[in-house]
């Protein structure tokens, strides 16, 4: 593959892991969290592993988002008790 | 957290992407034994299409495709297809999972009876996988107050 396109797809890793853990809203972390799984995906498939980047894809960007997101909506931010 | 209120616009799409990725899932276990892909990643794909309606449609509307109650069966009969195999080839003499031994009709030789087996095979894990992941989403989205 082309490695300076190689090159923007890890600088996208790195910000969206970054932004994952610092950011205070956890729904901005779940969609982060998303784009990271998903540019890893793409790199698994860029270094040759496609059926590794095919179930990457699929469960990081896929299911893994919407139960975090469906996690998320039964919690609250504060205490009940 | 937040409210939840129906919208239209959200059930189109989602009703027009859903039978599209059903399609996929079904077109990845089916050729998950000569390309990438197979039947964890084909029951992924079915999961996630019935998953996009559940989240967008809610209860109601979700009930329509998959019953929540047909979950649970599901699951068990792809584990079922899986060992299944495994045991039919351990009775006609042979190892587990050995697709060799597998009593298909029609005098195959070796080669073709390894293929539909992996093909079995991957049909059981892809209705198990979609099962289990429907759900864990179903219990998830019930909440505590779940009876």
């Amino acid at each position: 593959m082309i490695w300076e396109v190689e090159l923007i797809l890890y600088m996208f890793v790195i910000v969206a892991a970054i932004v994952a853990l610092e950011v205070k809203d956890l729904l901005t972390a779940v969609v982060s969290l998303t784009i990271f799984s998903f540019t890893m995906a793409l790199l698994f498939v860029a270094m040759g592993g496609i059926d590794v980047g095919f179930t990457e894809a699929v469960v990081g960007a896929g299911v893994t988002g919407i139960l975090f997101i469906v996690a998320l909506y039964q919690t609250t931010i504060r205490t009940n008790d | 957290m937040r409210t939840q209120f129906e919208s239209p616009i959200v059930l189109l799409g989602s009703r027009l992407l859903s039978p599209y990725i059903m399609l996929f899932g079904i077109y990845v276990i089916f050729h998950g034994h000569y390309s990438p892909g197979g039947g964890f990643q084909g029951g992924a794909l079915l999961a996630s299409s019935v998953i996009l309606i559940r989240l967008s449609g809610g209860r109601i509307v979700s009930r329509l495709q998959v019953r929540e109650f047909f979950t649970t069966p599901l699951a068990a009969i792809g584990v079922i297809v899986y060992f299944g195999t495994g045991i039919v080839s351990i009775l006609f003499g042979s190892y587990f999972l050995d697709y060799e031994a597998l009593p298909f009709p029609g005098g195959l030789d070796p080669a073709a009876l390894r293929y539909y087996g992996i093909l079995v095979i991957e049909i059981g894990i892809g209705i198990a996988v979609m099962a289990i992941l429907v759900m864990i989403y179903d219990h998830m989205a019930r909440g505590e107050d779940y009876v």
